[in-house]
């Protein structure tokens, strides 16, 4: 029965996620804004409160704070469940509204993390399930298009030996660990792409630089070189086998859980710039008009309005999206739907909010400018906005990467 | 008795399920047979036409009488306790119903009907044998209902107008004053208005809330109503943009009261100091659209909806977020026939040696309305299913309809863009979904989900 309102269980998810962004982020957002590539020690405490709830590792924190692992035990037919994909966009949302760079190096929520749960075997996870892990896909000339990527892992013996260079590595050089994609045969294209688990500390492994960034500058990114880096056999995520059919596609499809969580921060940072931008406005005016009728009142309400309108449908579509993934019904086109629209809203909305409050916004007094810059980072990673259009436009046109390129 | 929410499939009566059976067909038919419950439901509580009363007073004169006075309302249901976005089986079975009367029916007289700014009436009495009325109306008056079923309303509506806005208007307008008086009219008028929409016959009706002036606010409408000092009321004032303002025997009418607020009063056709004229527009032209002229127009002390006894329970603002839930859905309805036709469209026209819809410039735009129009029916479904759960909804109408009128409008025009010089003539109906999409964010009331 159609009802799309959050259960209560998932209520509360929010709201202590929300806590977290205004007690533990919120207070700290500036300073590590200011003091990029500092680490901020402050989370380490939080990680471990987080640690303490979250037994699998993943980079879903929030749905280890809702327990939602404990749902599925119901037998008979298949039943509507509200489980870890919507806890953890719901939660992603409101950590997110405290500050996005610091949400994103919460420790041990890594992207990696979430890889290593998705796909890794046993040993792979109690392994690796208590560490930071960063993930390394995109190389200096292979950005949205993975299957370009050059770095090489060949099997010598008992151990893959990694050569190449991988940049924008989230948490690149505070995690324990990196994912690395890498071709095990370039002549084969994407098919032959896999990802190997790549402890810190492993020799022909360094972090050489790390970036100043627009935004989210709290969160590290990082250039990593692999030069004969070797690593046990053991170390591949999934297997070792080049299906020229299927393979690719399953690297992708990690997508389809980590798209809406990518549209939820976008979510979360765009709520944040309308609230403040709300506050200070009513400050400075007393509110009118009737709320049903906006553009019956000012330009700036009318304008908050269209902003708000615009938030709830990419909210909507991402908890669609991700509802989807906890009903096991196949969510690509709509994750990528949720991840282009929630992109776009949350650059629009917060540099609308910075020109709206004026020099209020854009100075560095407010955070509205901080978030502004922050924001437009989930309109690229985890596939830009222009990707999204592609992935969509395939799916709803019926074509193939080869026909709409 | 199989419950769905909002109706029981067994009562919904004789009409609907010929209508169900004419539509049927073999698939239908067999999409019957695996609901067996729903099925046996149906045809168990199928009763067949009943007795032809077809005027407003003669039905009155019977149901005054035998009828006790209390009012019937249609009650808020809890809500699912959970997130979800499937329909009940008997929502998915009626959508399905709804969507193919709405290619087979709607879409086929849909250019003529625009063309001629007036609903065929073979159209009309095809739509009435639908059977909503009766999903509307309570058991105790006759109808099938049990609870608010906006969210189902929302799904018909949107499906309806997959094949036709216009038509579509024209169809469910008659049901805006059902609604009405369900939910706002006293006992006696419940009683006395709404058993003629259950028979056979289809009658033409209206809710007349917008006026044609820039800036209008559905909150304070101009049109008054004075109170007579030998009893009655007169209204004066200018209701635009009417569906069905030739034919509708009786029109529910938003006047403000001085000191009360906006109040609904029933204007019977033939009323003194009524006049009614056509007013078509630019689109939504098979509503038959016409503008009403209220001089003094006299009406009885009954003729308000409600009553005169306080509290009365009619608060605009609640026809006004059900009216844009229906118009929401509507928008959606027609987003999708646009979607629809361009994904073939784009994928067959050549040029430069391909299908255009090889080119991102193209296909994007394609993508952007798939995109924006699953948000639109995203925020129709929430404020519907939040109105059928007794939470607030003016916010939610709000927003769903900004977003409806602004993105429907851009899906209105894309539509016609990326049929380039072919979409602007009346070979292709995407100029007619073109005018028809500028109805969302312009029309207020009229219809209600």
């Amino acid at each position: 029965m159609i009802n799309l309102e959050v259960p209560k269980r998932l209520r509360a998810v929010a709201e202590q996620a929300h806590a977290i962004g205004v007690n533990v982020f919120r207070p700290i957002s500036r300073k590590y804004d200011s003091a990029e590539h500092t680490y901020p020690k402050e989370l380490d405490l939080l990680a471990a409160v987080l640690a303490g709830m979250n037994d699998g590792g993943g980079r879903a924190s929030a749905a280890a704070l809702s327990g939602a692992k404990k749902e599925d035990a119901a037998d008979g037919p298949p039943r509507n469940k509200n489980g870890g994909n919507m806890a953890a966009v719901i939660g992603m949302a409101e950590l997110c509204w405290g500050d996005l760079g610091l949400a994103l190096t919460i420790p041990r929520q890594g992207l990696g993390n979430a890889a290593l749960s998705a796909v890794g075997t046993r040993e792979q996870k109690e392994q690796y399930g208590k560490r930071w892990i960063a993930m390394a896909i995109t190389e200096p000339n292979a950005g949205s298009d993975s299957a370009a990527i050059r770095t090489s892992a060949r099997l010598e013996g008992d151990e893959w030996v990694i050569n190449g260079e991988k940049i924008f590595v989230t948490a690149g050089e505070r995690s324990d660990a990196v994912v690395v994609w890498a071709s095990i045969d370039p002549s084969l294209g994407r098919a032959a792409i896999k990802s190997f688990l790549v402890p810190k500390g492993t020799p022909g492994m360094k972090v050489v630089r790390l970036d100043h960034k627009l935004g989210i500058r709290a969160s590290d990114t990082a250039t990593i070189v692999f030069e004969d880096c070797r690593v046990p056999k053991d170390n591949i995520l999934g297997s070792a086998e080049i299906d020229t059919r299927k393979a690719f596609a399953g690297v992708m499809k990690t997508f389809d859980n980590t798209r809406p969580v990518v549209a939820a921060m976008a979510i979360g940072v765009a709520g944040a710039a309308l609230d403040r931008t709300r506050e200070l406005l009513g400050r400075a005016r007393p509110p009118e008009a009737d709320a049903r009728s906006p553009w019956l009142g000012s330009h700036v309400e009318a304008e908050l309005a269209r902003l708000d309108a615009e938030l709830e449908a990419a909210r909507l579509l991402t908890l669609k999206s991700a509802w989807m993934a906890d009903n096991g019904i196949p969510n690509s086109l709509e994750a990528s739907m949720a991840k282009a629209k929630a992109g776009r809203v949350a650059v629009e909305l917060t540099l609308r909010c910075v020109e709206l409050c004026g020099a209020a916004g854009y100075a560095e007094t407010d955070l509205l400018e901080k978030w502004a810059r922050d924001a437009k980072i989930t309109d690229i990673f985890e596939g830009t906005q222009q990707i999204q259009m592609l992935v969509v436009a395939r799916r709803v046109l019926g074509k193939s990467s080869a026909e709409l390129r | 008795m199989v419950r769905s929410r909002g109706f029981k499939v067994g009562k919904i009566g004789g009409a609907p399920l010929r209508a169900l059976a004419r539509l049927g067909g073999s698939e239908l038919a067999a999409r019957l047979h695996l609901l067996g419950p729903v099925q046996r439901a149906i045809y168990e509580g199928a009763r067949a036409g009943t007795k032809a009363i077809s005027s407003f007073g003669a039905s009155a004169a019977k149901k005054r009488a035998a009828q006790a006075a209390e009012a019937q309302r249609l009650g808020p249901s809890k809500g699912p306790a959970l997130f979800d976005l499937a329909p009940t089986d008997e929502q998915a079975l009626m959508r399905d119903a709804m969507r193919r009367f709405a290619e087979e029916v709607l879409r086929p007289a849909a250019h003529a009907a625009d063309a001629a700014a007036t609903p065929p009436d073979q159209v009309l009495a095809q739509g009435h044998a639908l059977g909503l009325a009766g999903m509307m109306i309570p058991e105790s008056l006759g109808g099938a209902a049990t609870e608010r079923s906006t969210v189902t309303h929302a799904l018909i509506f949107e499906e309806l107008a997959r094949g036709d806005m216009g038509l579509t208007t024209a169809i469910l307008s008659p049901l805006a004053v059902v609604q009405a008086i369900v939910t706002w009219g006293t006992g006696e008028q419940q009683a006395r208005y709404l058993p003629p929409f259950l028979e056979e016959r289809f009658v033409p009706a209206a809710l007349a809330l917008l006026e044609p002036r820039p800036l209008f606010d559905p909150m304070r409408p101009r049109t008054g109503a004075v109170r007579s000092t030998d009893g009655g009321w007169a209204l004066w004032g200018e209701k635009s943009l009417v569906p069905l303002a030739a034919t509708a025997e009786v029109f529910v009418v938003v006047a403000e009261v001085r000191g009360v607020g906006p109040r609904l009063f029933v204007v019977e056709r033939g009323t003194p100091g009524l006049t009614v004229e056509s007013d078509p527009a630019m689109g939504v032209r098979a509503a038959g659209l016409g503008r009403l002229r209220l001089e003094a127009a006299r009406v009885p002390d009954e003729a308000l909806l409600g009553g005169q006894a306080s509290p009365n329970e009619f608060d605009v603002g609640d026809l006004v977020d059900r009216a844009r839930i229906a118009w929401g859905a509507m928008a959606v309805g027609a987003g999708q026939s646009v979607l629809d036709y361009v994904v073939p469209y784009c994928n067959s026209r050549q040029a430069f040696g391909e299908v255009i819809s090889n080119r991102q410039a193209v296909a994007f735009m394609v993508a952007d309305i798939a995109l924006e129009l699953e948000g639109m029916r995203l925020m129709v479904h929430r404020a519907a299913s939040r109105l059928d759960q007794g939470l607030d909804v003016a916010k939610h109408a709000t927003l769903a309809r900004m977003q409806c009128a602004s993105k429907g409008m851009k899906i209105g025009s894309d539509g016609v863009q990326l049929l380039g010089g072919h979409g602007f003539i009346k070979e292709h109906p995407v100029e007619r979904w073109y005018r028809d999409l500028r109805a969302i964010g312009v029309l207020e009331g009229a219809l209600l989900a």
